[in-house]
């Protein structure tokens, strides 16, 4: 680590807020280097060499538990992985009991993803090892945050002063909740596009404008951050129809021209297409869909390597 | 508990605090068979005479004791959360005298062999008086009217749906009709269960910043303006309306239909609980799930609304809305985690907090937790005069402690305010002229 590099002081990753911005460019300038081991042939360090990380999803995931997965191999760990589908968790067994059996196996970091909001904290004060929130419920989603960012800031140079419009779900949406809380951190001017239905009450006091239309929300935007519409929300309870929503709110050719000419499209995945967007948005050259997924490699790989330090005999 | 005739006793060198005018003189209480023979500056060391057993109250409050009317207790059926014996023992502990217990129990209180019971178990097993409220509907379910005559026969000094609402206007107004015709007391707790949904806490910036799903405070106010008009459907030329009391109202839209329907000279009083008048959403912190109750904190700005409206009168009554749950109901994630706090030993220094700040005087503070919700049941207790119940506490309201959940009384823990700077201790809790805590 270079010397002006400020130190991840933290002993968890469980969300954004409560970073400071100096801390969030620290683990972007690590995931940087992560990128590079990233492409070599030889991708194998030894950061976390005899560390024990469990995956200890609650919530079926592909991507993002493959992807914490790899980082923690190219780091040295030995990594588990544990789905415990909702539906399925064994009767009379809690998050609680969950979390103490696992760390009584002296794990040195678990990333837990969760569909309630707040279970990771919870979790998080119940072991003695490092926790990595991967999703809890709506509220946070941090790797998925920075890796956005990272990608951002790869693409566009720099965050401080873009424009980015996140549109779609932001009530349901913890990648929505982190991304605004990062993004206006390091500087950019975030939208929130949606019907007012599915935008979270008081979210113009998070620092972020509030736009109805993908007219307004778009125009003159750098980057279009797409969100997914989980099916369930689809039909009258949120929106009237899957067929209305993507007619006003899917991004396609046509209204992607609304933003800036050099515009770029993100999505966190997995996609809807022909929902929220389009095919050929998405598949488009202006979007940064696969470059996201290999950046949210290297940003677990920062995150791991950053708490690495702060493990006991780190 | 025991009601056999008490022996004479003196409370002495005492700060009488009297609710009927809030206003605090220096003297004494005597007090002999059960009731309040004498209380003021006359009695002293010198006038009860040396043979009578006194207590020198070393400049220190002395009040009636607490009226708290709502109130869960665990029996029958939820005694892994709390008991008669431990919640009494938590009211005798926290100044209370008198709880009017809440219905929600399993089964619920909609039998008049349930009532029995209960005041059965109240008499061997409570420190306290303790009064069933019975359900207004019938396995608290909102669709059929209990029997609401024969429950009040067996002893139910008021009925609700405890924390339930009645979602159905037809149904609560034939309720209500029902209930004016027996006289009874109706006491609701408003909140419109489809409005707030899947909510945990209360709706709006900080929900929002948590990723929990809120509850606006239109779906009480919506109710209670619904109930308001029921009420006055159950006005006539020849009745008196329906007596309502709003079992917790947490928000100023609530509280201008309470003020409105007092207006219009509606039979109806309300109440806001210990926690929403000291308490507010952003104490929900990092998923604190002893936070968590129904309604859920609101805003500071509504709080301080609320605590305006005590001390001008508008809120009539403070409730401890004591809830205990064991727990394993508290330590799952937030969104699981089961609504309620446990307030009977805390709800007299936690309301002090507003004393203290010169927010609301102490007359007003403890005249809404003992004289105007005797007034609202009809009970003699609550006030100090000659004749009342013999039913006092005396109380320190400025020595400090800090709260300790593993040592309150009650079943259960989960108090909001652990690890909490209080002001407030209770020295003698007095009922019916015996002394039965702290």
């Amino acid at each position: 680590m270079s010397a002006a590099r400020t130190p991840y002081p933290h002993r968890h990753l469980l969300g954004i807020d409560g970073l400071s911005r100096p801390e969030i460019e620290t683990l972007l300038d690590l995931a940087e280097e992560a990128v590079a081991v990233s492409r070599r042939v030889d991708k194998k360090r030894s950061v976390l060499s005899g560390r024990t990380q469990i995956n200890l999803f609650f919530e079926a995931s592909t991507r993002t538990q493959a992807s914490f997965e790899l980082a923690g191999k190219r780091l040295g760990a030995d990594v588990m992985n544990m789905s415990v589908a909702s539906s399925s968790v064994s009767k009379g067994e809690t998050l609680i009991d969950t979390a103490v059996t696992l760390n009584a196996m002296r794990p040195d970091v678990i990333v837990v993803r969760h569909h309630h909001s707040g279970a990771v904290h919870l979790l998080a004060r119940k072991v003695s090892c490092s926790v990595i929130n991967a999703g809890d419920g709506s509220h946070e989603h941090p790797t998925q945050a920075l890796l956005d960012a990272l990608t951002i800031r790869r693409n566009k140079g720099r965050i401080e002063g873009l424009t980015v419009a996140i549109c779609g779900d932001v009530l349901h949406s913890r990648v929505a909740r982190s991304n605004i809380i990062l993004l206006t951190q390091l500087g950019a001017r975030v939208r929130v596009v949606g019907p007012s239905t599915l935008l979270p009450p008081g979210v113009e006091r998070m620092g972020v404008e509030v736009h109805r239309t993908m007219e307004s929300g778009l125009r003159g935007a750098d980057i279009v951050m797409m969100l997914r519409l989980q099916r369930e929300r689809m039909n009258g309870a949120f929106v009237p129809s899957l067929k209305e929503f993507s007619r006003f709110y899917g991004l396609d050719e046509e209204k992607l021209q609304w933003a800036a000419p050099d515009a770029l499209v993100m999505h966190p995945g997995p996609m809807n297409r022909g929902v929220e967007i389009d095919s050929a948005v998405a598949d488009g050259p202006r979007s940064l869909v696969t470059e996201q997924v290999e950046m949210g490699v290297a940003v677990r790989m920062a995150v791991l390597e950053a708490l690495s330090h702060n493990l006991p005999n780190g | 508990m025991n009601s056999a005739a008490s022996p004479a006793l003196a409370l002495l060198n005492a700060r009488l605090l009297d609710p009927a005018t809030g206003r605090i003189e220096t003297g004494g209480a005597f007090v002999e068979n059960g009731v309040i023979v004498e209380a003021g500056a006359k009695v002293t060391q010198a006038n009860v005479g040396a043979r009578t057993q006194a207590i020198d109250c070393a400049g220190d409050i002395v009040c009636p004791g607490l009226i708290d009317m709502r109130a869960f207790v665990g029996e029958p059926g939820a005694t892994h959360r709390e008991t008669i014996a431990s919640a009494s023992a938590a009211a005798a502990a926290g100044g209370v005298t008198t709880i009017v217990a809440t219905p929600d129990a399993n089964p619920p209180v909609d039998a008049a062999a349930t009532v029995d019971y209960l005041m059965r178990r109240a008499r061997e097993k409570s420190r306290v008086r303790l009064l069933p409220s019975a359900a207004l509907t019938k396995g608290l379910a909102g669709l059929e009217i209990a029997e609401i005559g024969l429950l009040r026969e067996a002893g139910a000094v008021a009925f609700s749906n405890g924390a339930r609402s009645v979602g159905s206007a037809q149904v609560m107004r034939r309720a209500l009709t029902y209930a004016r015709d027996f006289g009874v007391l109706v006491i609701h707790l408003a909140q419109d269960a489809d409005l707030a949904g899947a909510g945990v806490m209360n709706e709006g910036e900080f929900a929002s910043r948590l990723g929990l799903p809120g509850v606006p405070p239109e779906a009480e106010a919506i109710l209670l303006d619904r109930d308001m008009r029921l009420v006055r459907l159950t006005l006539g030329a020849d009745a008196n309306g329906a007596r309502y009391h709003a079992a917790l109202v947490t928000c100023g839209m609530s509280l201008a239909v309470i003020a409105q329907a007092k207006a219009q000279g509606l039979p109806v009083t309300c109440a806001t609980s210990i926690n929403h008048l000291t308490l507010n959403e952003t104490d929900v912190g990092d998923y604190r799930t002893f936070l968590k109750i129904a309604p859920p904190l609101r805003s500071e700005d509504e709080r301080l609304g609320l605590v305006e409206a005590l001390a001008s009168g508008l809120i009539d009554v403070i409730v401890s809305d004591h809830d205990p749950q064991d727990v394993e109901a508290k330590r799952v994630p937030f969104s699981e985690a089961e609504y309620g706090a446990v307030g009977l030993e805390t709800m007299l220094a936690a309301g002090l907090r507003l004393v203290h700040a010169g927010q609301v005087s102490l007359g007003r503070l403890i005249g809404a937790m003992t004289l105007r919700p005797a007034e609202i049941l009809g009970l003699p207790q609550g006030r100090l005069a000659k004749g009342a119940p013999a039913d006092l506490i005396r109380f320190d309201p400025d020595e400090p402690f800090v709260v300790d959940a593993a040592k309150l009384r009650s079943r259960s823990k989960n108090t909001p305010f652990d690890e909490a700077r209080l002001q407030g201790v209770v020295k003698t809790t007095m009922v019916g002229g015996r002394i039965v805590g702290p």
